[in-house]
């Protein structure tokens, strides 16, 4: 037992600290937003390729880095500081995962060190009802060989060549590969616009291929290592919301002094804090233990995503608030953490829903809502 | 980054729990379970004196002062046994964990020798002189003096003036106290730290009732008391610095106990909303998970705090966890009584005294006054941590 970051992991670290801080300035994440895609073509691939970041938690035999919850949590948390849009999470976690422990073995050798290399890009399309919860609350379905569904608030659809998606089959939760051009992407004008939501329409179409394994328990545990990577990467925001505010408090003059001399002011920044020491205790907690212990992966994830989108979502406000009429325009950043709070708050389930799944893992009979 | 322990570790587990075991369901099965400060202490200062001749008093200690070196890992797993056997709150805390530390830290070598062993073996309980009427988060403000003389075994410290809020004075053989020892010194300049016998006449404790119900503090009252010239701690004049250093020893491995008493504490809450049916209001069970998400928190936030000791510079969670549990606690506090409902608010008998989770909702709105309240929390985390302006200090006197 030693609750410390390894050398190695250290060496991750300043890794992924040194490369977001200099590919990821305000400029950057704007110039970003501005283009075609959303995101920025060569910074992605200097991620997948050069670093390796697109397959962290891909297992080394199909060309991923084969690293941790822990090690891949610090990468997100770095790169959550700059809120840079990347198809990461849908590519690398939620369809890679999917497919790692659904595919067959040659779909794995097929598709993974594309994925992992960032050749290829893949995105999780689960369900119509709300968004990527888990497998209780896929209505796609697979009949007579063919996919029939409505698949809303699906991760990085734009740049995917494969989607994977769930759909029913009888009472069985199955994945398929669908083949990207006989599916409509739409690409909707988001409030959160780092993070854009697609819906995916499938009329019938026929999978490439079905992966054979357990579509549901694939898809939880893709979703639930999502929600700690998620996790990791809002705490990386509510880090930088905080820092930068600080700056701010300390160079705002108002009544002659310092903005950040006013209890008012600098009893929310330490409150700010508070949350911001949570965020990084429960997510590193959480990946830590699901390394170690994996069957505590789902109270974890929901420990983590509970406490990230607190602390997010009263550091952002905090930003917006401390930095008084600044705070509010389109130039500053501080809406673009505002907002990637509120669509963090809700991706892959609310705080509510979460927090009820912990209360069942408490011993308090119920029933889950997923 | 790692949290399982080894099988050695897990062997230790073992020991620790059958010698719990052993003494609770034997010789202390009367003082199982006791969670208040003050009931049946002459039978909890025996318990002391049991954990201290079993060497379990102190494990962190070394070795030569009754100390068994143990790790944090150790230390982590001692605590957890410890809760999970339901043994007594510790009488001899202040003892273990605030003067023994310090005087290790910031003492002479005979200092160790005459203290440390008589803490560990559970013979001598301490308590702490540090809060005056005039004194509370503006600490250094104490007006409490202490000044040499020549007596008849040698020159002595002779101490006046008042300290107030003592816990546990009453029972306590041995108080550390900060007081002024250079005339006319103002502030943090001119305190010394003495560490003075409670056994004479120069002293005069009277309990103070608290809002429980129970007298767990104190008025300490030192009307010519006096102490050998070589009870100082530091230099005379250096006290301020070895009283914070004291207070640092607040979030020592002592919490991770503190941390295993909560998590028994939520585990009656749930016992409690299965048995009434509060487990079924959805408001209530999004609390107790909340309350669940708090305690994993806190523990993850200690072992970074615990692990990154060494480190020298303070980590985030040195700088919040206070503030953070006690918070957390009296929250936990408002759940135990919105869970108990109604019942929560009758007591068992005749007395104003109460079951452990009544007595926890009301002990737990101190929690947030002391050892710095969480006001002075926040300033210090605004102020050390992220370096924002210090608080102007006012010319009032009073
Ligand atoms: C159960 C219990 C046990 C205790 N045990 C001991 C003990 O064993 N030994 C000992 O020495 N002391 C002990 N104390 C005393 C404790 O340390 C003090 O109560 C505490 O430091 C607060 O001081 P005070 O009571 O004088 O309140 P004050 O300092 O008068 O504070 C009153 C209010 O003003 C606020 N305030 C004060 N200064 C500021 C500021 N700069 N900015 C914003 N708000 C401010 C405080 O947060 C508080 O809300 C104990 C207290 C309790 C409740």
């Amino acid at each position: 037992m030693q609750f410390e970051f390894t050398e190695e992991q250290r060496l991750i670290q300043n890794m992924a600290s040194e490369f977001f801080r200099d590919r990821g300035s305000s400029e950057a994440l704007r110039a970003a937003l501005e283009s075609e895609r959303g995101y920025d073509a060569d910074i992605w691939r200097q991620m997948a390729q050069e670093l390796g970041f697109a397959g962290l938690t891909v297992s080394d035999a199909y060309g991923g880095q084969g690293l941790g919850l822990v090690e891949a949590a610090i990468v997100y948390e770095q790169m959550g500081r700059t809120l840079l849009p990347s198809p990461m999470l849908g590519t690398g976690v939620l369809a890679a995962t999917a497919i790692e422990h659904a595919g067959s073995e040659t779909q794995k050798r097929e598709w993974l060190p594309q994925l992992a290399g960032g050749n290829r890009c893949a995105a999780l399309a689960v369900c119509g009802r709300g968004g990527a919860h888990g497998s209780a609350r896929v209505d796609a379905v697979l009949e007579d060989g063919r996919v029939h569904g409505t698949y809303r608030f699906v991760l990085d659809a734009q740049a995917a060549d494969l989607i994977i998606a769930a759909a029913r089959r009888q009472d069985e939760v199955m994945l398929v590969a669908l083949p990207r051009d006989g599916v409509e992407v739409e690409r909707h004008v988001s409030l959160d616009l780092t993070r854009p939501h697609h819906t995916v329409r499938v009329r019938g179409v026929e999978p490439r291929w079905e992966l054979p394994g357990s579509g549901a328990a694939a898809l939880d545990v893709a979703i639930q290592r999502a929600c700690i990577l998620l996790a990791a990467e809002q705490t990386g925001a509510a880090a930088e919301a905080l820092d930068r505010t600080v700056a701010y408090a300390r160079e705002r003059v108002q009544f002659g002094r310092a903005i950040g001399s006013f209890q008012a002011v600098k009893h929310r920044l330490a409150d700010m804090m508070i949350q911001v020491e949570a965020a990084i205790s429960a997510v590193y907690f959480a990946a830590c233990s699901a390394d170690e212990a994996p069957a505590t992966l789902p109270q974890m994830a929901s420990l983590a995503k509970v406490q990230a989108t607190e602390t997010l979502t009263f550091c952002a406000a905090n930003m917006v608030q401390l930095h008084g009429g600044i705070g509010f325009t389109w130039e500053h950043d501080a809406h673009y953490f505002f907002k990637r709070a509120r669509a963090s708050a809700t991706l892959f389930g609310s705080v509510a829903e979460h927090q009820e799944r912990l209360a069942v893992h408490m011993g308090l009979e119920g029933e889950a809502v997923s | 980054m790692k949290l399982g322990f080894t099988p050695e570790q897990e062997a230790f587990r073992g020991e620790v729990a059958a010698w719990l075991e052993e003494q609770l369901s034997g010789p202390f099965a009367h003082i199982r379970g006791i969670t208040s400060q003050t009931a049946m202490a002459e039978e909890r200062h025996a318990w002391e004196r049991a954990l201290g001749a079993a060497g379990w008093s102190a494990i962190g200690w070394p070795a030569r002062y009754g100390g068994r070196d143990a790790d944090l890992a150790q230390q982590v797993i001692f605590a957890e046994e410890y809760a999970r056997a339901r043994a007594p709150g510790r009488l001899g805390h202040m003892g273990v964990e605030l003067a023994g530390p310090t005087i290790l830290h910031f003492g002479d070598d005979a200092q160790r020798q005459r203290f440390l062993p008589k803490i560990s073996a559970g013979e001598e309980m301490w308590c702490q002189g540090y809060s005056e009427p005039g004194a509370g988060s503006d600490l250094a403000n104490v007006r409490t003096k202490a000044r040499l003389e020549s007596g008849p075994d040698g020159r002595r410290w002779v101490i006046e003036g008042q300290k107030i809020w003592t816990s546990l004075a009453q029972f306590a053989q041995w108080c550390f106290v900060i007081c002024r020892t250079e005339e006319g010194s103002r502030g943090r300049e001119g305190l010394s730290y003495l560490l003075v016998p409670m056994d004479q006449p120069g002293i005069d404790v009277r309990p103070i009732r608290q809002m429980t119900g129970e007298a767990d503090f104190n008025e300490t009252f030192f009307d010519g008391a006096v102490t050998a010239e070589e009870n100082v701690v530091g230099a005379p004049g250096d006290g301020w610095r070895v009283a914070m250093g004291t207070l640092a020893f607040e979030r020592g491995v002592s919490t991770l106990a503190q941390q295993m008493q909560f998590r028994n504490e939520l585990a009656q809450i749930v016992d409690a909303a299965k048995a009434n049916g509060a487990a079924q209001d959805p408001l209530i069970r999004q609390r107790l998970a909340k309350a669940w998400r708090g305690l994993q928190i806190m523990r993850a936030s200690a072992l970074r705090m615990l692990s990154g000791a060494d480190s020298g510079a303070l980590s985030g969670p040195a700088f919040t966890y206070k503030i953070y549990w006690a918070t957390w606690h009296r929250e936990l506090g408002d759940l135990a009584m919105d869970v108990l409902g109604q019942s929560g608010e009758i007591a068992e008998g005749d007395d104003y005294a109460f079951d452990d989770l009544q007595r926890m909702y009301l002990f737990s709105r101190a929690d947030t006054i002391y050892a710095g309240t969480n006001q002075i929390q926040r300033n210090l985390i605004a102020e050390r941590a992220l370096g924002l302006p210090k608080e102007p200090r006012g010319t009032g006197q009073q």
